[in-house]
C-alpha cells in the first residue's frame, strides 16, 4: 500500500478549535419531523461522534451543521456566533463525504489547493501547503495522481487533506470510513483521530457503527428517532445507558423478560438492581451484558447453541428453557459445544429496563 | 462515451466489471469440452463473420461516396476527369452563380451558432438544475427532449408555421431565426450526450463538496461541473452542429435559405457544385466525428 509513514501535521494547520453549539434544532421534510429539538455543544478541539441507526437524522444535524441544509427552528452558534442564516460557503467548515468526493478532473494536489483558491491564497503558499497536508495524510508522493488512480483508503485521505488545508473552525466526517474495508477502516479511524488531536480542531463524526463511535470520540451522542437520547464519554454510555435504547444500540446487550418489583428486577430467579430506580413494578425487557451472564455450577440449565472466538474472549449463545437466547462473554479457555447442557446465572450489576406489555 | 464514465468509477467497479466476463467465458468453456467443437450460437461471431459484415458495411457506405467524387471530377459527357468544377467554386468570376450557395452556408453557420448557444446556456443549466434540485423531474425532461425525434419533422414544419409568423413579427424573418426551432429539432441528439455524463457523476455531492470549501454557485459551475461534463457538452455541440447542416425541412417549411436548401436549388442548375458542397459537408463531419474520438481519447489517457 503506498502510504507513506505520515508526517507531523504543519504549525499551520494547528487550530485553535471552536466550541460548537446546536440549539433546538428542528428540521422537516414535508411534514416529516427528521430533527425533533436536537441541542449539542462541542467544546473547542472536542471530538464527538453522533451514533445512531440509519435515519435517526444524525446525518441531518452534520448537515445542518455544514450549511447544506435549512433549519427550520432553533440556532446553530459556531464560537459564540450565529452561523444559522450562514451559506455553506461562509461557514468555514471542512467537510469529508460518505462516498468519495474528490472532483475526479483534478489530480489530488489541486484537489487539495480547491479551498485555497477559494480563500484567494497566493500560488506559492497554495503549493506548500497542500504539499503539506497531503503529507500529514501519509501521501505526500500521490499528489500527481487522479482520483481514479487512488484506492478507496487514500481517496478519503486526499479527501481528508482538501478538508483540513484551509483551516476551518470545524471538521465535519459525514461516515467517512463506510465504503472503506474493514482494515482500512480502522487504520484510518485512528490516523483521523490523531490527526484530529495534534490539529486540535473541533470534530463532529456522524457514524452508525458503534464500535468506531466509542473508539475514536471524546464523547458520543446517541441519536435515535430525531432526537439526541444521551451525550457522554463512551465508558459512560456503555456502563450506565440513559435509556433503554441506549441500552441496546450501545454494546451488546441481551434482552430478557423480568418484572421489576419494588426497585429491583427479577430475572430467572435472579434479582437484579435497577440503574435507574424510578421505574414502575411490572413486566419489562431487562438488558444485560454478555460480560454479566456467567457460566456456574448451578443456576438456570442452558443448551450451548454456538460459541465464537473473539481473540481476547470467547461469546457464546445458549438457549433457556423458555427458549431466551442468551449471550454469554467468558474466558477462552473454556470451549462449549454445541449441544453441551449448562447451567448460567446472572452478574447481579444493574441494569437497564424498558416496560413491555404483560403476557395475555 | 461511456468510457469516460467508467473512469470516473473505476476505482470502485473494478471488481464488478470483470464478474461478468468470467460468467459468459465459463458456460462456453462447458459447451466446448460437451461438444468437441467450438460453438458459435450466441457467441462473438467468428473472424470471417466479421470481416464480411464489414466489408459489406464498408462498401455499402464507400461506394455512394466513391461515385460522388468520381461525378464532380467529370468533364461533361467526354469521359475524362478534370478539377475544373473545383476550382469553379473558387473562381471570383462565377461568384454570383453561387452566391445562394455561399449564403445558405453562412446562414447554416449562423444558426449553428445559436442553436449551440441554446444548447449550452439553456438546456446544460437545466439538465443540472434537475439533477441537484428537482430530481424528481428527471423523466419529465427526458421525455421532453427525446419528443422531438418521435415527431415527423414535417410535422413539426407544419406545427411551426403559425407560431414563425408571430416570431416573424418579433425579431423579424432572417434566416438565424430558425435557430429556435432547430433548437427543438437538436434536443434528442444534444440531451443524450450530457445525460450520459450526468449519469456517471455524482453532480449533488461534487458541489456540496465544492461547496463546503468555500466556492458560490457560479464557481461550482465553473470550475467542477463543466469541466467534469466537458466530454458530454463538447459531443452535444458537435452533434448539434452536424444536425443544423443537414437540416431540411423546416428550412424548406419556413422558407429560409440554409446549405441545405441552397443545395437543393443550385442541384438544378450545377449539380457537380451540388456534389461537390456535399462532399465538403461529409468531410466536415467526419473530422467533428473524429475530434470528438480523439477528446475522449485525451480524457481516458487522464
Amino acid at each position: 500500500m503506498a502510504i507513506e509513514s505520515p508526517a507531523q501535521p504543519p504549525r499551520s494547520l494547528v487550530s485553535e478549535g471552536a466550541a460548537v453549539e446546536l440549539v433546538d434544532v428542528v428540521k422537516e421534510y414535508g411534514g416529516h419531523r427528521a430533527l425533533a429539538g436536537v441541542s449539542l455543544t462541542m467544546r473547542p478541539g472536542e471530538f464527538v461522534a453522533l451514533l445512531g441507526p440509519s435515519g435517526c437524522g444524525k446525518t441531518t444535524v452534520l448537515r445542518s451543521l455544514a450549511g447544506l441544509e435549512r433549519i427550520d427552528g432553533g440556532r446553530i452558534r459556531i464560537d459564540g456566533a450565529d452561523v444559522t442564516a450562514v451559506p455553506v460557503n461562509k461557514r468555514d467548515i471542512g467537510m469529508v463525504f460518505q462516498s468519495y468526493s474528490l472532483f475526479p478532473h483534478l489530480t489530488a494536489v489541486q484537489n487539495v489547493q480547491f479551498g485555497l483558491e477559494m480563500r484567494r491564497v497566493d500560488a506559492a503558499s497554495r503549493a506548500r501547503r497542500a504539499r503539506e497536508a497531503l503529507e500529514m495524510v501519509g501521501l505526500g508522493s500521490l499528489g500527481a495522481r487522479y482520483a481514479h488512480e487512488l484506492s478507496g483508503g487514500q481517496q478519503q485521505r486526499v479527501a481528508l487533506a482538501r478538508a483540513l488545508v484551509t483551516r476551518p473552525r470545524v471538521l465535519l466526517l459525514d461516515e467517512p470510513l463506510s465504503a472503506l474495508d474493514a482494515k482500512v477502516r480502522v487504520q484510518l479511524r485512528e490516523e483521523i483521530r490523531r490527526i484530529q488531536i495534534e490539529l486540535g480542531i473541533t470534530t463532529l463524526f456522524v457514524t452508525h457503527d458503534q464500535e468506531e463511535a466509542l473508539a475514536v470520540a471524546d464523547r458520543v451522542a446517541v441519536m435515535h428517532a430525531g432526537a439526541i437520547e444521551q451525550v457522554g464519554a463512551p465508558e459512560e454510555l456503555y456502563s450506565t445507558p440513559a435509556t433503554p435504547f441506549v441500552a441496546d444500540f450501545v454494546g451488546l446487550s441481551n434482552r430478557v423478560e423480568g418484572e421489576v418489583r419494588a426497585g429491583r428486577v427479577l430475572v430467572h430467579g435472579a434479582e437484579l438492581p435497577l440503574l435507574r430506580e424510578e421505574v414502575q413494578d411490572g413486566p419489562v425487557i431487562a438488558f444485560v451484558r454478555p460480560e454479566d451472564v456467567l457460566f456456574a455450577d448451578s443456576g438456570v440449565p442452558a443448551t450451548v447453541v454456538s460459541s465464537s472466538f473473539l481473540g481476547s474472549v470467547r461469546r457464546t449463545l445458549v438457549r433457556l428453557p423458555d427458549d431466551t437466547l442468551l449471550s454469554v462473554q467468558h474466558e477462552t479457555s473454556r470451549r462449549p459445544a454445541a449441544g453441551e447442557r449448562v447451567h448460567v446465572r446472572f452478574g447481579g450489576r444493574a441494569v437497564s429496563v424498558s416496560p413491555r406489555p404483560a403476557r395475555g | 462515451m461511456s468510457a469516460g464514465v467508467e473512469d470516473v468509477r473505476a476505482s470502485g467497479t473494478s471488481e464488478e466489471s470483470t464478474t461478468p466476463l468470467r460468467a459468459v467465458g465459463r458456460p462456453e468453456a462447458v459447451a466446448r469440452r460437451a461438444l468437441g467443437r467450438t460453438p458459435r450460437v450466441g457467441a462473438a461471431p467468428s473472424r470471417a463473420t466479421s470481416t464480411i459484415v464489414l466489408v459489406l458495411a464498408g462498401v455499402f457506405f464507400l461506394v455512394p461516396i466513391a461515385a460522388m467524387v468520381e461525378f464532380s471530377l467529370r468533364q461533361g459527357r467526354t469521359g475524362s476527369y478534370t478539377l475544373q468544377h473545383y476550382a469553379a467554386v473558387l473562381d471570383p468570376a462565377q461568384e454570383y452563380a453561387y452566391d445562394g450557395l455561399f449564403q445558405g452556408t453562412l446562414n447554416s453557420l449562423a444558426i449553428c451558432a445559436i442553436t449551440v448557444l441554446i444548447v449550452l446556456l439553456v438546456l446544460l443549466p437545466t439538465m443540472i438544475l434537475v439533477e441537484l434540485r428537482y430530481p424528481a423531474l428527471r423523466r419529465a425532461l427526458e421525455f421532453v427532449c427525446i419528443l422531438p425525434i418521435t415527431i415527423p419533422t414535417v410535422v413539426i414544419g407544419v406545427g411551426f408555421l403559425p407560431v414563425y409568423s408571430v416570431i416573424a413579427r418579433l425579431v423579424g424573418s432572417d434566416a438565424w431565426s430558425l435557430a429556435f426551432a432547430i433548437g427543438i429539432i437538436v434536443l434528442p441528439y444534444a440531451y443524450r450526450p450530457i445525460a450520459v455524463n450526468l449519469q456517471g457523476l455524482d453532480v449533488a455531492m461534487l458541489s456540496e463538496a465544492a461547496r463546503s470549501l468555500g466556492a458560490g454557485w457560479g464557481t461550482v459551475m465553473v470550475r467542477v461541473l463543466v469541466p467534469n461534463l466537458r466530454r458530454g457538452i463538447l459531443a452535444s455541440c458537435f452533434i448539434t452542429i452536424a444536425v443544423v447542416l443537414g437540416e431540411f425541412t423546416i428550412a424548406t417549411f419556413l422558407s429560409r435559405t440554409t446549405f441545405q436548401t441552397a443545395l437543393v436549388l443550385i442541384q438544378h442548375t450545377d449539380p457537380y457544385v451540388a456534389v461537390i458542397f456535399a462532399l465538403l459537408a461529409l468531410v466536415f463531419g467526419f473530422v467533428l466525428l473524429l475530434v470528438i474520438g480523439r477528446l475522449g481519447a485525451v480524457r481516458r489517457r487522464a
